[in-house]
């Protein structure tokens, strides 16, 4: 019981950063961007994070955690909405190809993300590697009183605001593509933006707001994994593209539905974590294992073309950019 | 209707001289160095000039340091030649990551199992085709989809990238020698059994050649043969291709098992005749550099070459910067993320013109 507790506890901490990652990439393919520069977004805001947190901490006499917090949330979402906005630019101004200026995003944030989180602190003339345990603390923070009710209260209150920030903006995101006036619109724009231009939208407009404000939800996740899942520090290992491509998975396991990726992004967490549990594994096959959640998106990938019902599709202009001249 | 006329209007080229893209192009690269160059200046006060004269003492600074280029500028770009029939035909292989390391992986499965057996002509022979075959089959099993019931191959093939990955770290974790290291080290060190042979004494002149060879094979390919037309009509418009009589589906399968099949011989190359061991590195991102690589040179083979070696030597030059200033060599990632964001966002202005409002007056005027 308490190894199945432990399991489904890091499952959401996993979870919730691909989640992130995903809700965010779900509103940008929505407008019919396909942004493969989920990681490269996902590595911006995590370091934009870290960096205000770290100069803020550096400066300050006294850091308050709520501060360094506040201050680190608006640095992630300003640069990975401004990654989104690179890549928006590119795609919808300039019509350059998608998947490529995509790839290019995540090569782009990548390399900045490494070669800040690697040399901030030697740049700034410290030694040893970069910390920001007051902010980071503050990310963490969660009622114990809550926390403390034996399993259930370490199931659903010993994580970190993010966590129930996720669902929210998850929920939110769902709320706003199926029910509100403007959500109906991007969809159009997404499914046939000819369509939605004859009808008076402005699919530019949409398009380009739609991959910011995308590219800022999945940068939290980003900043969700630099500040809660490593604790305020940062580490090259390329953790967080391995991730992002996953939330790209994550997008196609949850067939476009915000509300479905909530409990996927859980599952995805399971799978990833299994391996940990099984008693008797050897190296080679947790490897195999580690696997699971990519498998399993294939088949979903495989099974939704198969069926082509309506619900379950790509959105129908997805990869395509749009010219009003060509329609 | 002169009210309502936007400032800047949009209009499409009919074409354009080549020497007019390319000095487009040219621009671009050049506003790009400047970008870089102020950011090189912003995070180091160092003089850019000196910044790029130790990028190129990086990449052709000694012989050495050039054959180390040779040799990556070749395996980036037999992985762009691999992808250049796919995209051409507008199938997105974004699978090239895993392609080349499922090459690789059969490269390595021969050298070690058959290492003490065969003699290296047939080790490499042996490996090369299992190389191809692997390729194929990753090539293969997405296209196969998309011919039958349209699966979206850009989402497909890119899961396959961390397939091919995890079956990487299980080899490696089962090959891994000595126990415990977490790597195979170098496969056959003593004996080089399987190794690509020096030619006229350059180890790695082999390289160079063989994917030279697949360049111009690969560009007469698309261009003169019947199977290459067929790509280009399938790319140009499905319904065409139908019309005329090509089988779509099988078109399909057939370029996407070659684009595989090559991209698996990338991995044959890095693993026999580079690196001598296997691991994720091998393909390293270079899967996804290729995409653009290839991409950018519009599917010609020979521009490839061209845009390949800049990547290397930004890549080179940049990891030469780091180590001499204290960085560290993601300094390159964002160098060449910079100078791509410029080349891609260039193809805009050599594919359209824009006409400002006062510009348009003018031609109705004259009408």
């Amino acid at each position: 019981m308490t190894q199945l507790i432990s399991l489904l506890t890091s499952a959401v901490v996993f979870g919730t950063v691909i989640l992130y990652g995903a809700v965010g990439e779900i509103i940008t393919e929505k407008s019919g961007n396909l942004n493969l520069g989920v990681p490269g977004i996902m590595f911006l805001g995590g370091i934009a994070g870290l960096a205000a947190a770290f100069f803020y901490e550096l400066h300050a006499a006294e850091p308050v955690g709520a501060i360094g917090l506040a201050l680190s949330f608006l640095a992630a979402i300003a640069a990975s909405a401004l990654g989104g906005l690179i890549y928006a630019f590119l795609t919808i101004t300039l019509r350059a190809n998608q998947n490529v200026t995509g790839l290019t995003l995540t090569i782009f944030g990548a390399g900045l993300a490494n070669l800040f989180g690697g040399s901030l602190n030697a740049l700034a003339g410290g030694v040893g590697q970069i910390s920001v345990a007051v902010t980071s603390r503050a990310y963490r923070a969660y009622i114990p009183a809550l926390a403390g009710m034996g399993r259930v209260g370490q199931l659903l209150f010993s994580f970190g605001f993010m966590a129930y920030l996720a669902i929210a903006i998850a929920l939110l995101a769902s709320w706003f593509l199926n029910r509100s006036r403007v959500g109906l619109n991007l969809r159009a724009v997404g499914e046939d933006p000819a369509t939605a231009d004859a009808a008076g939208i402005s699919v530019t407009r949409y398009k380009y707001l739609a991959t910011c404000a995308g590219a800022a939800v999945s940068g939290l996740g980003g900043l969700y994994y630099v500040m809660d899942y490593i604790k305020g520090t940062w580490s090259t290992d390329g953790t967080i593209e391995a991730l992002g491509w996953l939330a790209v998975a994550l997008v196609i396991f949850a067939t476009w539905r915000p509300a479905r990726a909530i409990w996927s992004a859980y599952l995805f967490g399971v799978l990833y974590w299994a391996y940990n549990y099984i008693a008797g594994l050897s190296r080679a096959t947790i490897e195999l294992f580690k696997m699971l959640p990519y498998v399993v998106t294939i088949l979903v990938l495989v099974a939704v073309s198969m069926r082509r019902s309506k619900e379950a599709q790509p959105p129908k202009s997805l990869g395509l950019s749009y010219f009003r001249e060509e329609r | 209707m002169t009210k309502h006329e936007p400032l800047i209007h949009i209009v499409k080229r009919d074409g354009m001289a080549w020497w007019r893209a390319w000095a487009i192009r040219l621009i671009s690269a050049v506003m790009a160095l400047l970008v870089c160059a102020l950011f090189i200046y912003g995070l180091t006060k160092l003089n850019p000039i000196k910044v790029y004269g130790a990028m190129w003492e990086g990449a052709f600074g000694s012989p050495r340091r050039a054959w180390i280029t040779a040799r990556d500028t070749a395996i980036l770009l037999c992985i762009g030649v691999g992808l250049a029939p796919a995209f051409m035909m507008r199938f997105w292989n974004v699978g090239a990551e895993g392609q080349v390391l499922m090459g690789g992986c059969a490269t390595a499965a021969v050298l070690i199992y058959g290492g003490s057996a065969l003699p290296t002509w047939a080790l490499l022979c042996a490996s090369a085709l299992a190389s191809l075959v692997a390729g194929a089959l990753w090539g293969f099993v997405p296209a196969l989809f998309k011919a039958r019931w349209n699966t979206n191959e850009t989402l497909f093939t890119l899961m396959m990238n961390y397939i091919a990955i995890q079956i990487t770290c299980f080899l490696v974790a089962t090959w891994e020698n000595p126990k415990g290291s977490n790597s195979v080290g170098i496969i056959n060190q003593k004996t080089q059994a399987g190794w690509f042979p020096a030619v006229f004494g350059q180890q790695y002149l082999m390289n160079v050649i063989l994917v030279l060879a697949l360049t111009v094979a690969m560009f007469l390919y698309l261009k003169y043969t019947k199977q290459g037309y067929e790509i280009s009509v399938v790319g140009e418009s499905e319904n065409t291709a139908r019309y005329a009589g090509i089988s779509v589906k099988r078109v399909i399968i057939r370029t996407m098992a070659l684009s595989g099949a090559i991209c698996g011989l990338s991995g044959f190359v890095a693993v026999a005749g580079s690196s001598h061991t296997i691991s994720t590195s091998t393909a390293g991102g270079r899967g996804f550099t290729a995409i653009i690589v290839a991409w950018m040179a519009k599917f010609n083979t020979f521009v490839m070459v061209l845009i390949a070696l800049l990547l290397v030597f930004l890549e080179k030059g940049a990891v030469q910067i780091a180590s001499q200033f204290h960085l560290n060599d993601y300094a390159s990632d964002v160098v060449t993320g910079i100078i791509l964001f410029f080349l891609l966002g260039s193809e805009f202005f050599i594919q359209y013109s824009l006409r400002f409002r006062s510009h348009t007056h003018a031609k109705e005027a004259e009408a």
